[in-house]
């Protein structure tokens, strides 16, 4: 059954490896639906967060051609139960708003903060699951929501404490 | 400025320089690395963003063989054969743009066929890059689906590291094709050069640890058999693991079946080798893969062409299967019990827990089966007294003729069947083809690699009419480079397999198959190589000992039944026990 699934890929830093990466979801048909990726604690060693919807079956296929490649270290499929997770919302909102309502008990009641203030528009910053980000733009709107922006699934793995046991012995070995 | 030698460098001098560790270019340092390598004949094609390294070539030409091929593809089907028939891995040479493109088929081939490769190309100066530039192409892009590894090299300081980790993980593991994509800025930049051959790569791990408790549960299972079955892919002869396999095979009286790249890994005389597997394999292995209770897969990757519909493939068997590459385990047929082992490795620990055994009334219903597909299908097809000439004919002749010890290189077609199921191979990697891809025009440019890879074998090159005008251009390689390979054409006027399709599948609707062919023998003359063409039963046999017999490059053109069909024969995507004789 399809289903959102997150996957984890731990690689070394080469350009193109995102390219190698997202190929062999192209050529399964899956659509990616977003796609984190930062250096990891371990100088060198990139991870990769993506979330798709498909199945089990075929995202651990895909997995394992994944892992086939030279730079990879490891890749990992995760259930929703398996993870805890977060995205990172921007809002932009005029800033005439803030005299008219009750925005800023909005925003503390949301849990969200004030990034910034300038004449014109102000930015809120708010972190959570995807349905809470969007949940809180249809709050946010009756006061003049000028513009929106999300960032793709961060996510820390509930067992992954032996790979990165391993990973940091990574750090004693040369690249290559 | 120091005036350049016209002449080569003498082998002498050109060690004396090897020794040193000068300041040199980046060109130079590709040379050098490949010698370092152990590379001594390479394949290829000059052009505007190369040239610095074939400049830096002519200083070496005692130390390395370079061969001019007429078409870059060329350049990578005879590194593939080079590297199959030899066990090293081939190299091949191309300029951007266009020249790199033109490897495109031969690196997919390579890949889909487990063949190490390392292709160097040319690239523009990293200045363009990016710039749609003159011959300038996204050669790393377009090649990384389909190569083990790919580098673009901007640096000259970089390129002994590159060159170093490409042949690494080309020939480790699961072997590949690498390309080394390398910017002509960095060929001609100088640098102190230095090599340090590769031998770990902390994010890749080619060879896994051999778990024992996946070898006596394996070993338990085979154990147990009543009915076991082992089929014999690539990974065996890739692994040098067929002395382990037969041993394996023979102490517990398993039958041995091969596909089409596992062929020669078992000689096709040994008692307990019973044929091919696959759609057009042999009858007896393809049924009772729906009969055995354990089948044991050595290095193979259950293909499409091997399992048919796969839901049906192997119902009553517990499935072992040892492979080296994790992606391939559960990929298509799921597997009781995994050995993510070498082929070789994997065997040898499971031939000290594996008891002796015979299987008498089991190895019994393979001989019945043979019987059944020799009296309907084999004989006849061996032995025809009256009609056209037919294909398995020639090929059990050149089988008898050459002693089955002929390094045999087929192309793709209905020729490529007939030959692996009537070709009675004796010696491991005398089998070479294009199988996972099925690249038409692969072995003229094939043959001529395996011939320099090992000159010492005789190497035949079996080819369809329509294969044969892919890449007819080679014939100027093979006369050039003085390379003694034998080439026979085995021509229906038809492309044969495409045409057995459209008979069988397509109600005889013969869209764009039937071929209007030149004279190939005059062809072969343009090129300075002589021929002949049969058309007579009578004349078959004194024209292969004619071949045989010849000093050098031979063209032998056979004209062959118009519309002959391969049987044995499972329909695409159909259960292979629905295997049809007729």
């Amino acid at each position: 059954m399809q289903k959102e699934y997150t996957v984890t890929v731990y690689t070394e830093d080469r350009i193109g490896i995102t390219n190698r990466i997202t190929i062999i979801f192209t050529r399964r048909g899956i659509n990616i639906t977003s796609l984190t990726t930062a250096e990891t604690e371990i100088p060198g060693v990139y991870k990769f967060i993506i979330t798709v919807m498909s199945t089990r079956e075929k995202l651990d296929k895909v997995v394992g051609q994944i892992e086939r490649l030279i730079e990879i270290h490891r890749a990992f499929v995760h259930e929703e139960e398996e993870v805890v997770y977060q995205e990172l919302a921007l809002y932009k909102i005029s800033t005439r708003s803030l005299d008219t309502g009750d925005i800023e008990r909005l925003i503390r009641e949301n849990q969200a903060r004030i990034l910034t203030i300038t004449a014109d528009y102000f930015v809120i910053e708010k972190t959570g699951h995807q349905q809470e980000l969007t949940d809180f733009i249809k709050k946010l709107e009756p006061y003049g929501l000028i513009e929106y922006s999300k960032s793709g699934r961060v996510a820390i793995v509930k067992w992954s404490r032996r790979f990165h046991e391993h990973l940091k012995e990574l750090q004693a070995v040369p690249e290559s | 400025m120091q005036q350049k030698d016209v002449l080569p460098m003498k082998a002498e001098e050109a060690d004396k320089r090897l020794a040193a560790k000068p300041v040199i270019s980046g060109a130079e340092a590709v040379i050098r690395s490949l010698i370092a390598e152990g590379v001594d004949t390479i394949f290829g094609y000059p052009g505007g963003a190369i040239m610095p390294i074939y400049d830096a070539l002519y200083d070496f030409q005692d130390k390395v063989h370079h061969i001019l091929v007429r078409h870059e593809q060329g350049a990578t089907h005879a590194a593939q054969g080079y590297a199959r028939s030899s066990g090293r891995t081939g190299v091949a040479f191309a300029t951007s743009g266009p020249g790199a493109t033109n490897l495109v088929t031969g690196l997919a081939d390579a890949y889909m066929d487990s063949t190490p490769m390392v292709c160097i190309t040319g690239q523009v100066g990293a200045a363009l890059l990016g710039t749609d530039a003159f011959q300038e192409t996204d050669v790393i892009g377009i090649t990384m689906p389909i190569t083990k590894w790919n580098i673009q090299v901007t640096r000259q300081e970089d390129i002994p590291g590159a060159i170093a980790k490409a042949f690494y993980i080309a020939r480790s593991g699961r072997p590949g094709p690498v390309l080394v994509d390398i910017t002509k800025n960095a060929q001609f930049g100088e640098f102190e050069y230095e090599y340090i051959p590769c031998t770990a790569i902390r994010s890749y791990q080619p060879v896994p640890q051999l778990n024992q408790d996946a070898v006596t549960a394996a070993a338990a299972v085979i154990n147990e058999a009543k009915k076991p079955f082992l089929l014999v892919g690539h990974g065996v002869l890739l692994s040098g693991a067929e002395k382990a396999l037969i041993a394996l095979a023979e102490k517990a009286q398993i039958p041995m079946a091969s596909t089409l790249l596992g062929l020669s890994a078992v000689p096709v005389d040994h008692p307990l080798y019973v044929g091919m597997l696959g759609m057009h394999g042999n009858y007896g292995p393809n049924v009772l893969t729906g009969e055995c209770d354990t089948l044991i897969a050595v290095g193979m990757r259950f293909d499409d062409r091997v399992t048919g519909d796969v839901e049906s493939y192997a119902n009553k068997a517990k499935v072992i299967h040892i492979e080296i590459d994790a992606a391939e385990i559960n990929k298509i047929i799921k597997a009781d019990v995994a050995l993510h082992a070498d082929a070789k490795t994997a065997l040898e620990a499971l031939l000290e827990e594996v008891n002796p055994a015979s299987h008498e009334e089991w190895l019994a219903e393979f001989q019945a089966a043979h019987q059944k597909e020799y009296d309907k299908v084999q004989h006849r097809e061996l032995y025809p007294e009256a009609g056209e000439l037919k294909m398995a004919e020639v090929i059990r002749l050149i089988s008898e003729k050459t002693k089955g010890e002929a390094v045999l290189v087929t192309d793709v077609g209905q020729h490529q069947m007939v030959a692996s199921r009537y070709y009675r191979f004796k010696n491991p990697n005398t089998n070479i083809t294009s199988g996972g891809m099925g690249t038409m025009g692969f072995s003229l440019p094939a043959a001529m690699g395996a011939k320099m890879g090992t000159p010492e074998k005789e190497v035949v090159a079996i080819i369809g009419d329509g294969c044969f005008q892919m890449t007819l251009q080679e014939l100027g390689t093979i006369y050039q480079s003085k390379i003694g390979v034998k080439i026979v054409i085995l021509n229906n006027n038809f492309l044969g397999m495409v045409r057995q399709w459209q008979q069988l599948f397509f109600d005889k609707r013969y869209s764009s198959t039937e071929m209007v062919n030149p004279d190939f023998v005059q062809i072969a003359k343009g090129f300075y190589i002589p021929g002949k063409k049969i058309t007579a039963r009578e004349d078959i046999s004194a024209a292969i000992d004619e071949m045989l017999a010849h000093n050098g490059a031979y063209l032998l053109e056979v004209v062959v039944e118009k519309e002959d069909n391969v049987f044995p024969m499972v329909p695409a995507g159909a259960p292979i026990a629905n295997i049809r004789l007729e």
